[in-house]
């Protein structure tokens, strides 16, 4: 089985067709940024990109990924983070940080697609990620931010 | 001498028998320090100038034993260290440090004892004094209680000024000058001739030299780091996924292990049949453990898969199998049998009833799991004469001592490695799921073993917030509220927590009544009791622990009183409260909230107010009653603190705290049928979704006369605040949490 995953070709062999990305990633390739949290798509905190949508992993089994694969580790880095993973450095918005890297993976796909989202189009767009500690009054202002940093951007 | 001290090493003292025992067992070993950790095994050439600061030639490592879950203790625990050592946070590296009894939480017991946080008289103060004795005899490691601010605020600042003046007189003796001409700066030593000399190039001297220990700490107005906004050291690695947890675990020929316990809490498996896990792939053993059975494979997903494979024969709870008996069982402990405590007691309030009461109510509150995001996990290596735990853990010597009896070993022999938590509010203050972690990696010696929960397993082994009932009365006259009698049943959260550390729990619990009987009002006829309910379904301490719930119960009686008298929600308030930094909280918010103007129709607004650990905090909550529901607009919250170390993680707990509070109360429940919990993952379980959080908008009060923490006080006022504005634009009482039984939420 072949799957790109943050730019990288992998060959997989001897994995369970039904085994979801999420464990793929984690298990398999080390790559622990997309957390397992409710493993039922109800926390979000799996969340990654297939083909540059945002999707749970944990809700996709291996076999049925349709396009590469880019997690939170694949959008930036702490030396050059993407503009989302700017806005909720500056922002501080984490406390714990376990939900943040599907907070973060959502709120990416939302500005792609909607550079400049209206209060409503965050709530829906944002609102199937939980987060336990209550950081949703950062999480809204960092996406306003970030939005605002990519519109000067471009 | 002998018997009084087993007495009180082994027993939790968590109400009036800690004056007893604290007195009786004196402090003649009180002021004997315990001995650094870090000098065992220290590298030649590495000194460790006080438990909390390690200097070698490669890094200055700050030691920050408080857990941290988010709350932020490692930053703030490196802030404190570092504003008196001179070094900035990006110069050090934290580090959770071991196990050790030199770590002992001294802020914990002094809200173990039954005095008031507004009294500071001598009595009080030399009762909490004594009641540090046991907690320190314990070795009481814990994290918890809003305490990491108030324990760590001049321990922590002292060790790195016994740091800095042990650099400066190591730096003197090598470069043959005074130490009084030595200057420090951002992790250098400058001498006279303006030289800078780097701390790490002072190790070997200064391991040399005697800690020099007569230091006076720097007052709030030449500080550099606290007090003004910090930029926490995690943001960046919680930003990029590169901050590691326990569940992200990663060691060389690690297995991967998932667990089957019954769901029936604490009762036996009778027996189970693991044939076809067994013959799954990637299995490797099936393991039974007290109360279940384990399965090792060699990735989580097909150990999980395996578990669920497994056919278990279970056997009953000894607690109520349904919720109809567990509110049974509340219900019938408001006996004078059953009382627990009456700390508050002032008046008359039987004759001011006499004649009967204006309001007559009786609130609940539901369990609650905990439920943070990162499931129950740790990684365990066994080998015959060393165990290594990697797991998040507010009770790091509770899980050392655990797994020593375990494995048999000694407990110098179990090395517990502090992970990054994803989230607690009282769930890291449990260590089962470490002791199972330790039975399954003792069936593969030398390999290790990471247990990693699934949602469904971390909420039904969950030892929820208690269940609690209340039962309220009063009197207003005048407008006025003129008698206020307020009884709360619960069953003993730390007597079942405790319990299960094997260390029994004596005295009233101080749990059952706060955020209840120690309110700042002065209400003529005024009385609070608490009432033991027996043992329910095994309860533990969830974020604000028993003010959760009495916060609640405490202040809606309040405002209905209030309302009965037809007096301002505010003013009433104000007018009955005594305690100065108690009422500037409520009327900062009163400001703040424009309250007393005039609102649309269908809105409305609701205050409340409650202290808890030390911390006054008032709340109002505005609310509209919409065509989709009760929608929640804006919340103004004011706390008094003592003092704010970091503004910027101060604001985002206080608003964390309320989302925790307002949440919970409107939409969550854990309840039980057939003895197991019905709620075992977030589509049956869940507080605040983003859609529904309000705008939420804080104060800072520095008024108060000590400092503590904020990482509980702002839940108990938040369900309160909330049901009295439901109250204002609807007209409806809320008496049960949670709301949405009641009412709809947008």
């Amino acid at each position: 089985m072949q799957l790109t995953v943050n730019g990288t070709a992998q060959e997989l062999d001897d994995i369970d067709a039904d085994m979801p990305l999420l464990w793929l990633l984690r298990d398999v390739l080390n790559i622990k940024g997309p957390k397992y949290g409710c493993g039922i798509g109800q926390c979000g905190a799996c969340t990654v990109h297939v083909a540059g949508q945002a999707v749970r992993s944990c809700q996709i089994p291996v076999a049925d990924v349709w396009g590469p694969v880019t997690t939170i580790e694949g959008l930036g880095t702490p030396d050059a983070p993407h503009p989302v993973q700017a806005a909720w450095i500056e922002t501080q918005v984490a406390q714990c940080g376990y939900c943040q890297s599907g907070q973060i993976m959502q709120a990416a796909s939302l500005l792609s697609a909607t550079p400049d989202p209206a209060d409503a189009e965050i709530d829906a767009a944002m609102s199937g990620n939980l987060c336990r500690c209550g950081t949703y009054p950062r999480i809204r202002a960092a996406v306003k931010a970030a939005a605002r940093a990519m519109a000067e951007e471009t | 001498m002998g018997r009084v001290k087993t007495i009180a090493r082994r027993t939790f003292l968590i109400g009036s028998a800690a004056i007893a025992g604290g007195v009786a067992f004196g402090v003649w070993r009180f002021h004997a320090p315990h001995a650094n950790p870090l000098l065992d095994g220290l590298p030649k050439g590495a000194a460790a100038l006080t438990p909390y600061v390690l200097i070698t030639e490669g890094a200055i490592t700050l030691i920050t034993p408080r857990a941290d879950s988010g709350q932020g203790a490692v930053s703030v625990q490196a802030a404190l260290i570092a504003e008196e050592l001179d070094v900035d946070l990006d110069q050090v590296e934290p580090d959770p440090g071991p196990p050790s009894p030199a770590y002992w939480n001294t802020a914990l017991s002094s809200d173990a004892v039954p005095f008031r946080a507004t009294n500071d008289g001598w009595l009080a103060e030399t009762v909490r004094d004594l009641a540090d004795a046991p907690m320190k005899f314990l070795g009481m490691q814990v994290t918890g209680g809003s305490t990491t601010v108030p324990d760590g605020y001049d321990k922590l600042r002292r060790a790195g000024a016994v740091a800095r003046e042990t650099l400066k007189a190591a730096a003197a003796k090598v470069h043959g000058v005074a130490a009084r001409d030595l200057r420090t700066d951002r992790g250098a030593l400058i001498l006279p001739d303006g030289t800078r000399i780097r701390y790490q190039s002072l190790a070997e001297a200064a391991a040399a030299t005697a800690p020099v220990t007569d230091v006076a700490l720097r007052g709030p107005k030449s500080w550099r780091l606290l007090g003004k906004p910090m930029q926490r050291i995690d943001m960046v690695a919680k930003s990029t996924g590169t901050q590691a947890y326990g569940i992200d675990m990663d060691l060389a020929d690690m297995l991967h292990a998932a667990i089957r316990l019954n769901p029936a809490q604490g009762a036996a498996l009778r027996g189970f049949d693991a044939a076809k896990a067994k013959a799954m792939r990637g299995v490797q053993k099936v393991v039974e453990i007290p109360g279940g059975v384990a399965v090792i494979a060699d990735n989580t997903w097909r150990a999980m898969q395996a578990a669920q494979a497994i056919t278990c024969d279970w056997a009953p709870t000894p607690y109520p199998p349904g919720m109809d008996g567990h509110w049974q069982a509340l219900s019938d402990s408001f006996t004078e049998d059953a009382q627990d405590s009456r700390w508050r007691d002032v008046g008359d309030v039987d004759a001011a009833l006499e004649s009967g009461a204006d309001v007559a109510v009786e609130y609940r509150a539901p369990y609650l799991a905990h439920a943070p995001l990162e499931p129950l996990n740790a990684t365990v290596r066994y080998t015959p004469g060393r165990t290594d735990i990697w797991t998040g853990t507010q009770v790091p010597r509770f899980v050392q001592a655990n797994a020593a009896a375990i494995t048999g070993q000694d407990a110098a022999h179990v090395h517990v490695h502090a992970q990054m938590i994803g989230g607690s509010f009282g769930h890291r203050l449990e260590d089962t799921a470490v002791r199972h972690a330790t039975r399954i990696a003792m069936a593969v010696p030398g390999r290790p073993v990471k247990l990693t929960y699934s949602r469904e397993e971390d909420m039904a082994q969950d030892f929820p917030r208690q269940i609690a009932m209340a039962r309220g009365r009063g009197r207003v006259a005048d407008g006025r509220v003129t008698a206020y009698d307020l009884g709360i049943a619960i069953p003993s959260v730390l007597a079942s927590q405790m319990g299960r550390q094997g260390i029994p729990a004596a005295g009233p619990d101080l749990q059952i009544v706060a955020g209840a009987w120690d309110q700042p009002f002065a209400v003529p006829h005024y009385r609070v009791t608490g009432y033991r309910a027996p043992a329910l379904a095994p309860v533990s301490s969830w974020r604000a622990v028993g003010a959760s719930t009495n916060g609640f119960f405490h202040d809606c009686l309040l405002d209905e009183l209030i309302h009965a008298a037809g007096a301002d929600p505010l003013e009433e308030r104000l007018r009955l409260c005594t305690h100065a930094p108690s009422r500037r909280v409520l009327e900062a918010v009163g400001e703040m909230s424009g309250w007393g103007t005039p609102l649309p129709e269908r809105r409305g607004r609701g205050v409340a107010f409650c202290l808890s650990f030390g911390v006054p905090c008032a709340q109002v909550v505005e609310v509209s009653d919409t065509q989709d529901g009760i929608r929640l607009d804006r919340v103004y919250v004011a706390a008094d603190v003592g003092r704010v170390l970091d503004p910027v993680n101060f604001e985002g707990l206080v608003q964390g705290g309320v989302i925790f509070g307002l949440g919970h109360a409107m939409h969550a429940a854990t309840t039980y049928a057939d003895g197991t919990t019905e709620q075992r993952n977030f589509d049956s379980y869940q507080a605040m979704r983003l859609s529904q959080c309000p705008e939420i908008l804080v104060r800072g009060l520095e008024t108060a006369a000590q400092i503590r923490g904020i990482g509980e006080p702002t839940v108990p006022p938040a369900p309160a605040a909330l049901a009295n504005a439901i109250f204002a634009a609807t007209g409806k009482r809320l008496r049960e949490m949670p709301f949405d039984r009641a009412v709809t939420f947008a």
